[in-house]
């Protein structure tokens, strides 16, 4: 709610503009040098990249244009049930199932969004969540549809008619890696567009941006839609990865790990998405064998740090420190500080 | 006819315990405009300590009392250290805020008292059954309701007839103005904030029957008492008794005549109920 542009925002966004080639490239290259070395974990890297693509989807949603939800895990749930139907009933080819998974979550999301988007705060909330529990309860109720509390098992065709699925999941941590890079792209040019751009505004003040012209309700719907259709191919990610998927998918827990994972990140970096998820889901796969309610004391207590300490998460540290290199390189080679 | 009437006594008990842990949250959530998710985590722990002492063998009316002050002390403790800094921050970092705080004291409190499901055995005064006239009824929960009310009216008399509650119900309307006049509003909610958590911590010891005391408690008991809030409306004291009452009731009816779809019922309705009052039964004036 200021006034003055929200300067570091500015200045990333600059960063980012000049298209700096090596940084863009870091995450994708170790994922790639992820998939030579990983061996017997390649599957815990599948679902890295699956709980990356739903924790950027979120980053849309709350990060971006500031909606409020505890609710994603409905979208994650729909686009998992959807791939996983459309696998039994019609086609088992996976890439079209992934679309049509996507589409219709896009759809059921603006559906839902439209009416709900009315509201803010805590009444969002609450109707987030109460969309969440009510699919919840559908799909546990339908279960000669879902399979109820038994999940439902499938089938899955060859990627393009070429790669199969195999026993390692070397198919599968590709297939991931590539859907996640394609809305990676649409998502990183999203957000510097003047859509993405208004999603700011909108995020800060909502009668401003109404006051200056901006359709501030169909905006919220198309990015909560946008946003619904990435969790929804997440889900179908998880469900066709795995050929299986159950009710925990629809669970509230999911929502609740991707807010902490996109936090944990730092929110409206895109890449921060990418930091968080991956942390959470390595630490969280070691720390919950331990013990789990230790995990929970340690995610508890890092939430809180970073509310209080570290307004812009694990990505927010990585620019001080950034910055902070680079300042000392300057003084030591004697460059200008600043073009 | 019976089992109606059982069903509407069952309803209203469970109303109670809603209302009991409910009421403090639509403060913080009304008066300070603070997203409190850890709210559970204080009825919780109430539940977890008087259950423990009871256990332990310390009389039921002292643990309660103990356990209440507890409750109460922790959630002082709570609003000094991490709320006073988070009125200023944005929705998000509240939600952030107070769903790791509900982490920590879920993990606090089974690293402490062990991962089961905690038993409260109530005294032998409380544990046998009434003869109604139509059928016998547990002696408890027809406690519950008494307690229930005497709270309520309690709390109706501090709220609408003292000085206290003229300024806690200005503050609530209107902060900024409360603040010009010169009421001291981050005292004023400190000690209601304080009050709150102690009821929560009491309504998470007497309600132990309806909603067991185990490691996910404050999660997953949340949603109740957030519907609570919203449907009644932030702020509003008669709007949450009458939403928890209404809850109770539904949610009970609910369990008894169709089971497999309570839930679904009862977040239709809420559901419903929201897109058409988004501020709730009795919306804050400020908001209206």
């Amino acid at each position: 709610m200021t006034d003055i542009p929200d300067k570091p925002q500015a200045a990333a966004l600059a960063r980012s503009s000049r298209f700096n080639v090596l940084w863009h490239a870091v995450p994708w290259i170790v994922a790639i040098a992820f998939y030579y070395t990983a061996g017997g974990f390649l599957s815990l890297g599948t679902s890295i990249l699956v709980m990356i693509l739903l924790t950027l989807s979120l980053d849309l949603a709350l990060g971006y244009a500031g909606i409020i939800t505890l609710g994603h895990a409905a979208f994650f749930g729909f686009g998992a049930y959807g791939a996983a139907l459309f696998s039994l009933h019609v086609n088992t080819d996976p890439v079209l199932g992934l679309l049509v998974a996507t589409a219709a979550t896009a759809v059921f999301a603006a559906l839902t969004g439209m009416l709900i988007l009315h509201t803010q705060g805590i009444t969002l909330l609450m109707l987030t969540l109460a969309i969440s529990v009510l699919l919840y309860e559908a799909a546990n109720r339908a279960y000669k549809i879902t399979g109820g509390d038994d999940g439902l098992q499938f089938e899955m065709g060859p990627v393009l008619g070429l790669f199969r699925f195999d026993l390692w999941g070397k198919t599968a941590y590709l297939y991931a890696l590539a859907v996640l890079l394609v809305w990676f792209i649409v998502a990183w040019r999203m957000v510097q567009s003047p859509f993405g751009r208004s999603l700011d505004g909108i995020r800060q003040s909502p009668p401003r941006m109404k006051a200056i012209g901006t359709p501030v309700w169909w905006r919220l719907v198309a990015i909560y839609s946008i946003s619904a259709a990435m969790a929804g191919t997440a889900g179908a990610l998880s469900a066709q990865t795995t050929r299986f998927v159950g009710l925990n998918t629809l669970g509230i827990l999911i929502s609740g790990i991707a807010v902490v994972m996109l936090v944990l990140g730092g929110t409206r970096r895109l890449y921060g998405a990418f930091l968080g998820a991956a942390i959470y889901v390595v630490v969280q796969d070691y720390a919950a064998k331990v013990n789990p309610f230790y995990w929970m004391f340690v995610i508890g207590a890092l939430l809180m740090a970073t509310v209080l300490f570290l307004e812009n998460g694990l990505m927010g540290i990585m620019d001080k420190v950034g910055t902070l290199a680079r300042d000392q390189l300057r003084r030591v080679f004697g460059q200008p500080s600043q073009p | 006819m019976t089992s109606a009437i059982v069903i509407l006594l069952d309803g209203i008990a469970y109303g109670m315990v809603l209302f009991i842990i409910s009421v403090g949250l639509t403060v913080t959530m009304g008066l300070m405009r603070v997203v409190n998710l850890a709210h559970g985590g204080f009825a919780m722990a109430g539940g977890y300590l008087a259950a423990v002492m009871v256990v332990a063998g310390v009389p039921f009316i002292v643990a309660v009392i103990a356990a209440t002050a507890a409750a109460g002390l922790l959630g002082a403790l709570c609003e000094l250290t991490i709320f006073r800094p988070l009125y200023r921050k944005g929705e998000l970092a509240q939600v952030l805020m107070t769903f790791g705080l509900t982490f920590v004291m879920i993990a606090a409190l089974t690293a402490m008292f062990g991962t089961d499901i905690k038993r409260l055995p109530v005294p032998d005064w409380l544990g046998g059954l009434v003869d109604l006239g139509i059928r016998p009824y547990p002696t408890y929960r027809l406690f519950l309701i008494a307690v229930g009310l005497i709270l309520a009216l309690a709390l109706w008399l501090i709220i609408d007839r003292s000085l206290y509650g003229a300024k806690l119900r200005a503050a609530v309307d209107n902060p900024r103005i409360a603040r010009a006049v010169g009421i001291d509003v981050n005292k004023l909610f400190t000690i209601t904030f304080v009050g709150g958590c102690a009821l929560a911590g009491f309504g998470g010891i007497v309600g132990a029957e309806m909603l067991p005391l185990e490691p996910f408690y404050a999660l997953r008991y949340l949603v109740l008492f957030l519907v609570v809030v919203a449907v009644g409306g932030h702020g509003s004291f008669k709007g949450s008794f009458f939403a928890a009452l209404t809850l109770g009731i539904i949610d009970t009816a609910g369990k008894y005549i169709w089971p497999e779809i309570s839930a679904f019922i009862m977040f239709t309705l809420v559901f419903v109920l929201l897109l058409w009052r988004p501020y709730g039964l009795i919306p804050p004036k400020a908001a209206a």
